[in-house]
């Protein structure tokens, strides 16, 4: 027998239990995905039941589907284009007014769509009783209750959206919105002027095209250029002058008014389903929210917050972080010794190996970021976060949500970079992005301590301050810039939801961590493999014909010639001019060029260039690097430098991920370096000038 | 009176929402609708963003927002 085909999609707002609905539908077979040009996730999980093969589509969480946030567009052209068997609504129960505006667009949109009514037990306890039936035979809508997170009810609502499937598509006039006259009025005679000038095949139902351009809906109005052609203008002509007398009528636009309407409406089916008498959330959440956004406790309360999930991945990740570091070594030992010496050697275990060791060493701290980061989330504490710091990222012209991404970036830019999913707003995305690299990651601190150790001595520990102070710093700053000149215009609205605070699962927080660390490991393993590879092979050519080395002493002396006269090397003293007036050689220069790649190697290149030996290395760079030449103010500049100038390779990765755009990444890449040589320009000259 | 100039624990009804059009959607989205009830339930320690209580779910918005939005008190509970 021959298995059939359904497609699911799951619809709801956010916080309305959609994704632990998803997850316990679909369990562990899902493929995250991004919807095609944007970077929102997408998620798809496949089952088997009744006979089906059923594709289960999980659509970004939305309040309405006016296309205004890149998740709303997402959805609705999901449904209009892709036409799914059925959508399913998943509907929080314990707030059914709110989410009937949603549930009511998605029947204006004339697919078919089944309600989940689910966190029933939350409705309940709260007082609340809903009469499905009557909720159902109003609106002609099937409606199934459930409680997601125990996994009630979910049989029965494959079952029903089976069914529906199976069922012709009956929403009867009678059931669909009422406006008001005037409204009505209007939409019957642009429907008519659409039927008279369309042909049948015009994909979508005319009465939803006539409200939608009656609410001066940009995607629907360009769609229905497109596929219309010139008719379309005579009806765009005609909703424009419809639009001008409901406006006249009404005093204001009608865009507005339906709205206000579509509420009008809903507030009549609540009087008939449902009955409660309290009307304010008397519950934990409540209680807790007394404690964690209290005038003097919420800060403190989120400074330890914060404090702990650092403490956290960098204590408890340097466990892990040592066996993956031994587990590189033994590898790399143990394919040295299969190997012949020589140049296929050398690739595999200085460049393949040793490359992608440096990366892999991260994946402890980022899978307990991200696993910090998805308990904030599902417990709902990250709007509490962007509550409390809203004000202070709004200076910078950012939205509170921001702030976390940012902080991330002290650990790492990477995790940071993917981190601003969270942002609703795409400018609020770019700019975060742009500016997160600023913060200084932890990859650089090896820099600044081998500097400062050196030239700062006794106030080493003052002077890192400092440079971590002056990434803040240039963050605000350049954010500011951004704001004004770049990414200009209305700060997008800040209204947001502060959901009731939610015991998380652990399955949904393993979901959340994996899915983002997968993709870490996935994109930027790729990334780093050939940029390792790249390195490797512009620093080892042409090859140095290097006498025997008999001692150590020579051994050290021959990497440092072939680092000379590799290509590398000659790029460095190529480029040498641009960096002299900041203070900084040919080897500091080729040093920099190698820390594109990940800041850590910066080190270990400037340990190669500046022919350090010993057994304790860093003594002996130490050394060297006072030998050659390099002042307390050079060194200085070069840690500005290392702070400001390119993210590495893996960020890089991410940003062209992220922001989907080669025209940013490249963007950032030309920005980042123009300000850290500004910067390390006025630093050196202007200490110079002071005689320093 | 504007929706920003009410305190913590008063309650009060929308009478008219203003602003550019956008916002004034979203916030209408929210179930921010004229004369529905809403409850101030506090500002933020910074005195910006501040949370309300509307249509049983609690939203926050920024004082500037909430400066479009005209209400008229009906209650003070609490403080």
């Amino acid at each position: 027998m021959e298995k059939k085909q359904l497609r699911i999609a799951l619809a709801g707002n956010p916080n309305s239990g959609k994704t632990t609905t998803f997850n316990n539908l679909t369990g562990t077979r899902q493929k995250v995905g991004n919807w095609p040009g944007v970077t929102v996730e997408k998620k798809e999980g496949d089952i088997h039941k009744f006979g089906y093969d059923i594709k289960i589509i999980d659509l970004p969480g939305t309040y309405s589907l006016t296309p205004f946030s890149i998740e709303e567009i997402v959805a609705r052209d999901f449904i209009l284009d892709e036409n799914p068997d059925v959508v399913i609504d998943i509907i929080d129960a314990s707030n059914l007014e709110r989410n009937l505006y949603l549930a009511n667009q998605l029947r204006e949109l004339d697919c078919k769509v089944l309600f989940a009514l689910n966190m029933a037990d939350v409705a309940r306890s709260r007082g609340l009783k809903i009469d499905a039936e009557k909720l159902s035979s109003l609106l002609g809508v099937p409606v199934v209750f459930t409680v997601g997170n125990k996994n009630e009810g979910l049989d029965d609502l494959l079952k029903a959206a089976v069914d529906l499937a199976n069922s012709p598509l009956v929403i009867s006039e009678e059931r669909k919105t009422r406006y008001s006259k005037e409204i009505e009025d209007a939409i019957s005679e642009l429907k008519d002027t659409i039927r008279n000038h369309i042909d049948p095949a015009f994909p979508y139902n005319p009465r939803w095209t006539s409200v939608k351009l009656l609410e001066n809906d940009e995607i629907v109005k360009k769609r229905l250029e497109e596929k219309a052609g010139p008719p379309g203008k005579v009806i765009l002509a005609k909703a424009e002058t419809l639009r001008g007398r409901l406006a006249k009528f009404f005093n204001d636009d009608p865009e507005i008014i339906m709205t206000d309407e579509r509420y009008g409406f809903i507030a009549g089916i609540i009087k008939e389903v449902q009955s409660s008498s309290t009307r304010q959330r008397v519950d934990i959440s409540r209680n807790i929210d007394l404690v964690l956004t209290n005038r003097f406790l919420g800060f403190p309360i989120f400074i330890f917050f914060i404090w702990a999930m650092f403490q956290t991945t960098f204590t408890l990740g340097a466990y892990p972080m040592e066996w993956i570091d031994a587990g590189v070594g033994l590898l790399s030992g143990f394919v040295a010794s299969l190997l012949p010496a020589g140049l296929v050697k050398d690739l595999i275990v200085d460049g393949m190996i040793a490359g992608v060791g440096s990366i892999i060493i991260f994946l402890p701290n980022i899978l307990i970021l991200f696993f910090c980061i998805a308990l904030f989330e599902d417990t709902g504490y990250m709007a509490r976060a962007a509550f409390l710091m809203d004000k202070i990222m709004h200076l910078i012209g950012l939205h509170g949500k921001s702030f976390i991404p940012m902080l991330m970036g002290f650990g790492c830019s990477v995790p940071a970079i993917i981190a601003t999913r969270s942002l609703e707003s795409r400018k609020d995305r770019i700019l975060t992005i742009l500016i997160t690299p600023f913060m200084s990651c932890s990859a650089r601190l090896p820099v600044y301590i081998v500097l400062a150790g050196t030239f700062f001595a006794a106030h080493a520990g003052t002077v890192i301050f400092c440079i971590y102070l002056f990434g803040i710093v240039m963050a605000i700053v350049t954010g500011r810039l951004f704001r004004t000149a770049l990414l200009r215009g209305e700060d997008a609205p800040f209204v947001m939801e502060l959901p009731p605070y939610r015991v998380p699962m652990m399955k949904n927080l393993m979901i959340h961590m994996w899915d983002r660390s997968r993709m870490f490991l996935k994109k930027m393993g790729g990334i780093i493999l050939v940029g390792s590879i790249v390195i490797w092979a512009l620093s080892n050519f042409p090859r140095y014909d290097a006498p025997a080395a008999l001692t150590p002493e020579m051994a050290v002396r021959n990497a440092a010639v072939q680092a000379e006269n590799s290509y590398i090397g000659r790029l460095g003293k190529t480029i040498e001019p641009f960096f002299a007036p900041i203070g900084i050689d040919w080897r500091g220069s080729v040093a920099l060029l190698t820390g594109f790649v990940a800041k850590e190697i910066v080190v270990s290149t400037m340990g190669v260039l500046y022919a350090a030996k010993g057994d304790d290395e860093s003594d002996a760079l130490r050394s060297a690097l006072r030998n050659s030449g390099m002042t307390p103010l050079s060194a200085l500049s070069m840690m500005i430098f290392v702070l400001l100038y390119v993210p590495c390779l893996a960020t890089i990765g991410a940003i062209t991920r992220e922001t989907g755009s080669v025209k940013w990444t490249l963007f950032n890449i030309a920005f980042t370096t123009g300000v850290a040589w500004s910067m390390s320009f006025l630093v050196y000259q202007g200490g110079r000038l002071f005689g320093f | 009176m504007r929706l920003n100039e009410m305190r913590e624990g008063q309650s009060g009804k929308i009478v008219r929402i203003g602003g550019e059009s956008k916002l004034r959607r979203r916030i209408l989205e929210m179930g921010l609708t004229r004369n529905s009830e809403i409850y101030i339930e506090k500002y933020a320690p910074l005195k910006d963003p501040l949370e309300l209580v509307v249509r049983g779910s609690h939203i926050s918005l920024r004082v500037n927002e909430a400066a479009e939005i005209d209400v008229e008190l009906t209650g003070q509970t609490g403080m």
